[in-house]
């Protein structure tokens, strides 16, 4: 079943890639990272299609992707 | 379960200092995965210019010099002509290439040199903290045009892969964006014809990369990317203006 | 090595173009060089002789870009080289500082001009200060001869290429119009490095071999960082002045007063020496710096212990006579006989000022202008 996994210390909560997730499963948490930010969250992992468009938004290289 | 995208070899591990958005990063990735494909890191050199990305050098997994502002193009001939065998990327900012650095990149290109220059076009000078750069769009406000670039005293943003497109030496020009997965697929696309070129020593190749930057924007990142394609993207054309392989003249 | 160059044999060569044969002898595989009289030839004399050694020749759009091709060239390991005249060498200099930070070789000629400003195209020493004081920004040296004529136009070439490489820093000759333009026997010496010449270059980038990523770059923004890269470039000058001053002497052994002179001004001094000794019976000898930076301030001051005073003749107006008094250090006074701007010391007055210079009782000093 395809997943991301979020390293939730290297996002630095831009939203890049909520906003590019085809399937709309991203979303801001409410916990705070070391730096203060709101790291990214899958909130509906079962509907991810692992196509990686969150990894390539991402600037900060906090999303690796399996299929 | 097999990985399908994962940090490039290319890149080290430690997190980037770029602000949240900036598209540096994402610009960085691209450069180090196409490397990983061309097999190409142990002979890679790439330029630091001076700009956000002088940092460069912390995050790519190759050989980095960093260069005096505006002389990457100048140092990436020098390289690349004494040792042909390297592979040389000019990755450069506005400020860096289309102003003080102008003359030099006029003049590599011209000259055909054989190195890839990434240009990242932000609108703005990062590192400095907001100031205007050739491709602040008019009306856009910076520390140095407060009021909105205003042309009758500062000038009209320059449009870089025109200005270079009648010049002899140039092999590949791509304009394209880092704001959609679409967008980002594209630079990519226009990246690995540029160092296809470089390595065939086909000429002078240029992908200028419109990018977010959101703290000198004075926006959130997301706003950024909005304000990037109701703004930049009318005013700076996507496409590809020169293609020595398809011999294809303005933008498709 | 294209077998049209005599390499051994005496040939009558101008001075400029003697530049360009040693350093192609020397294995110099970029020259970067823009157009600026008096210095043309040894462009257009490299555009010829690089082509023909299958090496790398750019007349590139401006002198900085031509500095910037070096620090190029450097940053993969590759001998290289740039030429200018004064107002093109200014505009070298920050790319001279950060080929210094970073610890580049690259060796560089200005054929020095009249200035300030556009100046004129005639010969001058003017920029003196500029090569011996490192010239651009930052806390660095270069190092600079002087030469007087263009066997050692041709020597310093090659022993220039090998010192920027022993010491991996930036050195350059500082000629000027007359020794660019005249013509001159010169020996086309083969090459021979200097024996202690490193055989690798561990700086160098894009060398698949090397393992880890290396890093060229003039950048420390921690302040310890570049502090202490600082005091190592200081501890490789103080190398650079133990190992690497030059200078000779002609008539000093007798003398009562000796001139301090360099380059051009040097082979006018000598003249006057001779002829103010047969026909005035003045006992005057010729200090002559070689290395103008690391300036011979030793052998300078031990001269001043037994010396009644100096007169130093230059083609600028008191830029090497302020060394001079650094080494003189007030043991005697130092006179100037200055010209500038193209104008040329004439043999007659320097006689003059040395009568004078000879009576001179007061604690200051003689000056001709």
């Amino acid at each position: 079943m395809p997943k991301v996994e979020i390293d939730v210390e290297r996002c630095k909560g831009c939203g890049y890639c909520i906003e590019a997730c085809p399937r709309k499963i991203l979303r801001f948490s409410e916990d705070f990272n070391k730096m203060g930010y709101h790291p990214v969250e899958c909130f509906e992992p079962d509907k991810c299609t692992g196509c990686a468009f969150c990894a390539m938004m991402c600037p900060d290289l906090a999303i690796e992707v399996y299929k | 379960m097999e990985q399908v995208f994962a940090k490039p070899e290319a890149m080290k591990e430690d997190k980037t200092l770029y602000c949240p958005g900036c598209g540096h990063g994402t610009t960085h990735r691209l450069v180090a995965e196409l490397v990983d494909e061309f097999g190409i890191r142990d002979r890679t050199i790439g330029i630091a210019p001076v700009g956000c990305s002088v940092f460069a050098d912390l995050y790519w997994n190759f050989d980095v010099v960093s260069a005096a502002h505006g002389r990457a193009p100048a140092v990436a001939t020098g390289m690349s002509r004494t040792n042909p065998d390297c592979f040389v990327i000019s990755y450069q900012g506005d400020g860096d290439l289309a102003a003080i650095g102008t003359a030099e990149m006029v003049h590599a290109a011209n000259r055909g040199e054989n190195f890839v220059t990434i240009f990242v076009n932000n609108a703005i000078y990062g590192m400095t903290g907001g100031q205007m750069a050739p491709t602040t769009l008019i009306g856009q406000p910076s520390t140095t045009c407060q009021l909105g670039r205003d042309p009758s005293i500062a000038g009209y943003p320059i449009r870089v892969c025109e200005l270079l497109q009648t010049l002899g030496g140039v092999a590949y020009l791509a304009r394209t964006a880092v704001d959609s997965p679409k967008h980002v697929i594209q630079t990519k696309k226009h990246m690995k014809k540029a160092f296809q070129l470089a390595l065939d020593k086909r000429g002078y190749t240029l992908v200028e990369v419109l990018s977010p930057c959101p703290t000198n924007w004075g926006m959130q990142p997301m706003d950024a990317m909005k304000w990037l394609r109701e703004n930049m993207l009318p005013y700076y054309q996507l496409g590809v203006f020169r293609d020595v392989t398809e011999e294809c003249e303005g933008g498709n | 090595m294209s077998e049209k160059v005599p390499i051994g044999e005496k040939v009558l060569m101008k001075g400029n173009e003697a530049i360009g044969e040693a350093a192609v002898q020397a294995g110099c595989m970029g020259y970067f060089g823009y157009p600026i009289t008096p210095q043309n030839e040894l462009t257009a004399y490299m555009s010829k002789r690089m082509v023909e050694e299958g090496r790398t020749f750019i007349q590139s759009e401006s002198e900085i870009a031509a500095i910037n091709m070096c620090f190029g060239a450097a940053t993969v390991g590759q001998r290289c080289m740039t030429s200018s005249s004064s107002p093109g060498i200014s505009l070298k200099q920050e790319g001279v500082s950060y080929m210094a930070s970073a610890e580049l070789p690259v060796f560089y000629v200005n054929v020095n001009r009249g200035g300030p400003g556009l100046g004129n195209i005639s010969p001058a020493q003017s920029d003196y200060f500029q090569a011996t004081r490192g010239g651009g920004h930052g806390d660095y040296r270069v190092i600079a001869f002087g030469p007087s004529n263009l066997q050692e136009l041709y020597d310093y070439t090659m022993l220039g290429f090998d010192l920027a490489d022993k010491y991996r820093n930036p050195a350059m000759i500082l000629a000027d119009g007359i020794l660019g333009q005249m013509m001159e026997p010169v020996t086309l010496k083969p090459y021979s490095p200097i024996p202690d010449l490193p055989s690798k270059q561990p700086w160098r980038l894009g060398d698949p071999s090397t393992s880890e990523p290396l890093l060229v770059t003039s950048l420390i923004l921690q302040v310890s960082g570049m502090e202490e890269r600082n005091y190592r470039l200081f501890e490789k000058y103080e190398k650079i002045a133990e190992n690497e001053t030059r200078w000779d002497e002609y008539k000093t052994d007798d003398a009562e007063i000796v001139i301090v002179s360099y380059g051009t001004a040097a082979r006018i001094s000598r003249n006057v020496i001779d002829r103010a000794r047969e026909e005035e019976g003045i006992k005057v000898g010729l200090f002559r710096p070689i290395t103008i930076w690391p300036y011979p301030t030793q052998p300078l001051r031990a001269l001043a212990e037994r010396v009644k005073s100096f007169l130093v003749v230059e083609m600028s107006l008191g830029q090497m006579w302020e060394d001079v008094r650094l080494a003189v250090e007030g043991r005697a006074p130092v006179h100037l006989h200055g010209r500038t701007a193209g104008g040329i010391p004439e043999e007659d007055e320097v006689i003059e000022q040395l009568k004078q210079a000879l009576e001179y009782k007061g604690d200051a000093y003689l000056r001709n202008f």
